[in-house]
């Protein structure tokens, strides 16, 4: 992990027409770094992976990816940041017509050269990585929820991306699972140095592989804290963020 | 594409045979009866081959089409929606309407003017059967007098407007499917939209293009 700011939130809100979600949210992700958006039910988390993977444009502020301001820039700048992202959605969103390989296939064909056969074995490698061999001719139909989830990460890595982002990715995983997960993640990150930012209100996950982490609160209706997840667990001044990462359990003092 | 292909073509033979038939033969009865007072049976083929080539299997196979094809398109792709597909399409920079919509409205517009002249034809035949059965004349007779009536104005003219009613029924389905809500009952509603508007769009172009070839001689 290196001190380059891989991605920037700067002033954003969010809203849904002139309902506000989020406001002044202020954040800074470092390349390599595993981050966590966490918070309370219904505080806008998935909406602001949506600003940053290119689905909503925030009512107010600016995204920079590397210093290029996402939502400011031409299609052409947009499509060439994107192609940098992977994204693994909560339902896993793989596309119910194909089967797993194809599912992984389909960014490959779109946006490189590589022949068929070649595209073929990349498919069975990433399916591979995620524990999925020989799973290449399945539908998603045909597989349980938490091979659905693995067969997504193996697609979000279809094109090797830079920043992969992740919407609440152990949610009806079982704890085992959950942990494979969790390990899968930290490879990535140590051997790719991929930055990872993950929503997810899942504590054991939160501590075991988050480095850094913003907390959202839906009263307030913006950001409390930003900081490691250990440290503000023990030490946060603020009794909601220290309260959320106890369990409920956390000490008025 | 050719999943797309066969479904907008290929697996509506069945419902477009069917349909088609009986109106040709609902047409030659209606001809017969009143045409049979003037002696003029014969012209009855006349009726049914003109009916069926400029109007009737254009405006029948597109309806049939809203309601198979046009709703499936917004079912298949309002499903997409709620279940996140189409989000998972737009984050790797894919436009759904590039990926989803376009093959569709491609394969209608080549598939229905091909399903219209099969429409025709077995119109043709359905009425060639009641007005053979009901009248003094044979199946020669019948087949000439139709191919007398038929002109490469009627058959152009027809081919025509199934391109156009093709590509409004592609679009209403695509379009609802791509608007479709969040939810189960959102996806039915998309469903039900699609086939209206398909419909009400099919005969509102069939006035607006009545009225053209009429003012151009069509």
């Amino acid at each position: 992990m290196n001190d380059t700011a891989h991605i920037i939130v700067d002033d954003v809100t969010l809203a849904y027409g002139d309902f506000v979600i989020q406001t002044d949210l202020n954040f800074s992700v470092k390349r390599g770094e595993i981050f966590i958006i966490m918070g309370g039910s219904g505080c806008g988390k998935s909406t602001l992976l949506k600003c940053l993977i290119g689905l909503k444009e925030p009512a107010k502020g600016v995204i920079r990816f590397d210093d290029i301001d996402y939502w400011g820039s031409e299609e052409d700048t947009q499509l060439g940041l994107k192609k940098k992202f992977g994204v693994l959605f909560q339902s896993s969103a793989l596309w119910s017509s194909y089967t797993l390989a194809e599912n992984i296939a389909l960014p490959l064909r779109q946006y490189t050269d590589i022949p068929e056969d070649e595209i073929a074995e990349i498919c069975s490698y990433k399916l591979a990585l995620v524990g999925l061999a020989g799973f290449e001719d399945y539908y998603p139909s045909e597989i349980s929820g938490g091979m659905k989830k693995r067969a997504g990460l193996a697609r979000a890595m279809a094109m090797d991306p830079e920043i992969l982002f992740f919407d609440e990715p152990s949610a009806g995983l079982d704890p085992i699972s959950a942990k494979l997960l969790d390990d899968l993640i930290l490879e990535l990150r140590d051997s790719l140095g991929t930055t990872v930012v993950i929503v997810t209100h899942e504590l054991s996950s939160i501590f075991n592989i988050g480095d850094n982490s913003v907390y959202l609160d839906p009263v307030t209706k913006t950001q409390l804290t930003v900081g490691n997840p250990v440290e503000l667990r023990d030490h946060s001044p603020n009794f909601d963020v220290r309260n959320f990462l106890q369990r409920g359990t956390a000490n008025r003092d | 594409m050719w999943v797309v292909f066969q479904e907008a073509g290929a697996e509506a033979l069945p419902i477009v045979s069917l349909i088609s038939f009986l109106i040709g033969m609902i047409f030659a009865f209606v001809g017969v009866m009143q045409l049979k007072n003037f002696g003029a049976g014969i012209y009855t083929a006349d009726l049914v081959a003109v009916a069926m080539v400029r109007e009737m299997a254009p405006i029948m196979t597109a309806i049939i089409m809203a309601g198979r094809t046009g709703a499936s398109y917004a079912a298949q792709i309002g499903t997409m929606k709620v279940n996140e597909e189409l989000d998972a399409l737009t984050t790797l920079g894919i436009d759904p309407i590039d990926f989803l919509a376009l093959p569709r409205v491609i394969a209608l517009i080549i598939m229905m003017p091909l399903l219209t002249m099969y429409g025709s034809l077995l119109g043709i035949l359905g009425g060639m059967v009641v007005g053979v059965s009901m009248l003094d004349v044979t199946v020669v007779q019948y087949i000439a007098q139709t191919e007398r009536a038929v002109g490469l104005n009627a058959l152009f003219g027809g081919l025509f407007k199934s391109l156009v009613y093709g590509s409004l029924v592609a679009v209403a389905g695509c379009l609802q499917g791509i608007n479709c809500g969040n939810n189960a009952m959102a996806v039915g509603q998309a469903t039900t939209k699609a086939v209206v508007m398909g419909i009400v769009m099919i005969v509102v172009s069939a006035a607006v293009l009545t009225v053209i070839y009429i003012n151009l001689g069509i």
